[in-house]
């Protein structure tokens, strides 16, 4: 099987995909002949023309919207947000149109599609490249949501997507786009199904359930847990809409406690609802507090490196989270 | 005679009772919303003429339509039925558009090429788009319409839908229908100039002012955009002038805020007398004709609102379904 890095998977995924079924096409800002701003849209206009990769003006309402009207005339479109903060302008467009359209059709009409977008920080993006606005969308039913962290997490989630009836939204954290390279399977081989979490390290002490960039993070922070004796078991949950309760349960019944990290900032983020959620199922199981280890309620990331740093989590801030955790 | 683009006395007529149509049943919606039965309408009143003279010149069944919420008489020259109309209007479960899931006047039906609209203003602007780039993909000669009020084209949406499809030559036929009020927004603080058919200029497409009450007028124009749109040459948009001849909905009264003369001057000015006129200037039209065709129209309004009166409601357990493809 072929190393690749996750965004080379990403590219991959699509190359796959269009070549198997000709309704799938690629429209969005900068995804024709430069390939997009992170090249995951790298040679598919060479490959496909200009059609199936289509270069769009510069305005993400209609990009969403344009490859709504797509998909209601049969067309697969995976749409590209430049970054995720630029996802917003086209918000009315994914959440009153694209999700609701076969709720409020009552089944009549759907939508299937896919709206990639980088998400996240670290990179010295500062405020406006930086967001992880995942919350947002996991509070629109109708929508699906996924955020891989490998690149074979990406290429299988991205296929399935792809394949999938209802309108995705497909969050790749940009920070791991060049970060490794792993083997990654090709065609068929490759699907992921959505909807299932991975459990990416065992251990008997305490859960974390996390995802993306802070999937990394928590591993670091695990294994320094590790030479003070304790094990840290992490489900990376990969999908957040609909997310894979039923593993993080079976984790927690083990272990009993909970700490779940996030890369948004702390209020309302996606990390609320999987505490929320498994506090309630799991009361009875649990030896400490749900503790959610997140970034501060500010509003965005600065540029200056110094100020970046003190917004992100870093692998030394979630250890401290995480013993805190461990010793109650 | 004006029978070009395929309009014969015949079909003329036929429009002329789907505008009837129109207003009986939208009379009989408000009837029935002030005794409580309906909780909720959005009128067409003045602008039926105009939407049923639209649709004449195009292809329902072949062609799609992104409706918006005052198209109550576009939907039914699109192909809807009182009957369903009616069962939208009480938000019964055979309500075909959604069930009764929506607000009645948002109308959609994927076997009519009629896209399922929202209550936002402007979305389904740079959809139409979509859908146009999807129909010059494939090539068959079908056609997209979109339409909306002169406040939707304050939406950075109609921006956007217009700018791609002039740029992509698009088969989309953009029709707004500007009756100089959005709610209580008149059209001074909404539009600078003259109005909206200028504003074409800009995206390098034809864009042409009609008069609304003027049924050939307007059905020229269509017709004109939509030979452009199938012979591969673009996007067109047309404001028809029209009458707000009622409140915005049935929870505004416009008395607030427009003044009783003005009111009292437009109403003077229904369209539908003058469409009756001109056909029967033309020896289409009889008044017995007329009557006749109106107590039919009212014969038919009777059965809907029986029917959809007594239609069943949807069930609670439905409330879930529909969420996504599987459940």
């Amino acid at each position: 099987m072929p190393e690749r890095t996750l965004v080379q998977a990403v590219r991959d995924a699509l190359y796959e995909e269009m070549e198997r079924d000709d309704r799938v096409c690629v429209l969005g800002e900068d995804v024709g002949l430069k390939g997009g701003v992170f090249k995951a849209t790298e040679g598919l206009q060479q490959r496909f023309g200009a059609q199936r990769v289509l270069d769009t003006p510069l305005a993400e309402s209609s990009i969403a919207g344009v490859a709504q009207g797509l998909s209601l005339e049969g067309f697969i479109p995976v749409a590209e947000m430049q970054f995720a903060d630029y996802s917003l302008p086209a918000f009315n467009q994914i959440v009153n149109e694209i999700a609701k359209v076969r709720y409020r059709s009552n089944g009549d009409f759907s939508s299937p599609l896919v709206i990639r977008a980088p998400t996240g920080g670290g990179v010295r993006g500062a405020l406006y490249h930086s967001q992880s606005p995942e919350a947002f969308y996991c509070h629109v039913p109708g929508l699906k949501v996924v955020i891989p962290s490998t690149p074979a997490d990406a290429k299988g989630l991205l296929k399935a997507a792809i394949r999938d009836p209802d309108p995705v939204i497909f969050l790749e954290p940009k920070k791991l786009y060049r970060a490794e390279r792993q083997e990654v399977a090709e065609g068929e081989a490759a699907l992921l199904p959505l909807g299932s979490a991975a459990v990416v390290r065992r251990g008997t002490d305490l859960t974390v359930v996390t995802y993306g960039y802070m999937r990394a993070v928590t591993v670091q922070a695990a294994d320094r847990l590790s030479l003070d004796g304790i094990e840290v078991e992490i489900i990376d949950l990969r999908t957040l809409l609909p997310w894979d309760i039923e593993s993080c349960v079976r984790s927690i019944e083990k272990t009993g406690r909970l700490a779940v990290v996030y890369e948004a900032n702390r209020t309302g983020g996606f990390g609320a609802e999987v505490a929320a959620e498994l506090a309630e199922r799991c009361f009875a199981s649990l030896d400490a507090p749900v503790s959610r280890i997140a970034s501060p309620d500010v509003p965005a990331m600065p540029f200056n490196p110094t100020l970046e740093h003190a917004f992100m989590l870093n692998p030394d801030k979630v250890a401290d989270g995480l013993r805190r955790v461990a010793r109650y | 005679m004006p029978e070009a683009n395929g309009l014969t006395p015949g079909r003329v007529l036929e429009a002329y009772r789907t505008v009837l149509r129109a207003r009986a049943l939208d009379d009989r919606r408000f009837v029935l919303n002030r005794a409580g039965k309906l909780a909720f309408i959005i009128s067409p009143r003045g602008h039926e003429v105009a939407q049923v003279a639209a649709i004449a010149a195009l292809q329902p069944g072949r062609d799609r339509f992104c409706l918006y919420y005052r198209n109550f008489a576009a939907a039914l020259a699109c192909g809807f039925t009182p009957e369903e109309l009616m069962l939208s209007a009480f938000a019964r479960a055979a309500d075909p558009s959604s069930g009764g899931r929506q607000t009645p006047g948002n109308f959609g039906s994927r076997r009519r090429g009629i896209v399922i609209g929202s209550s936002t203003v402007g979305p389904q602007i740079p959809k139409a788009a979509g859908i146009g780039l999807a129909l010059k993909w494939k090539g068959e000669g079908a056609l997209c319409y979109v339409s909306f009020g002169e406040g939707a084209t304050s939406q950075g949406d109609f921006h956007e839908g217009l700018n791609f499809a002039a740029i992509h030559r698009c088969p989309v036929i953009f029709f707004c229908e500007n009756n100089h009020w959005a709610i209580s927004v008149p059209q001074a603080l909404q539009v600078a100039g003259p109005g909206v058919a200028e504003r074409a200029a800009a995206y390098g497409i034809p864009g042409v002012r009609v008069a609304g009450d003027d049924f050939f007028a307007v059905h020229a124009a269509v017709a004109e955009a939509a030979e452009r749109a199938r012979s591969g040459q673009g996007p067109s948009l047309i404001e028809a002038e029209v009458l707000r001849l009622q409140s915005h909905s049935t929870d505004d009264d416009q008395r607030a805020y427009r003044g009783a003369a003005e009111l009292a001057a437009e109403a003077q000015r229904d369209p539908i007398p003058r469409l009756r006129d001109a056909l029967i200037e033309r020896g289409w039209l009889s008044m017995e004709a007329d009557q006749t065709m109106r107590d039919e129209v009212n014969r038919e309004v009777e059965r809907a609102t029986e029917v959809a009166e007594a239609a069943r409601d949807p069930e609670p357990g439905s409330l879930g379904a529909h969420v996504y493809a599987d459940a």
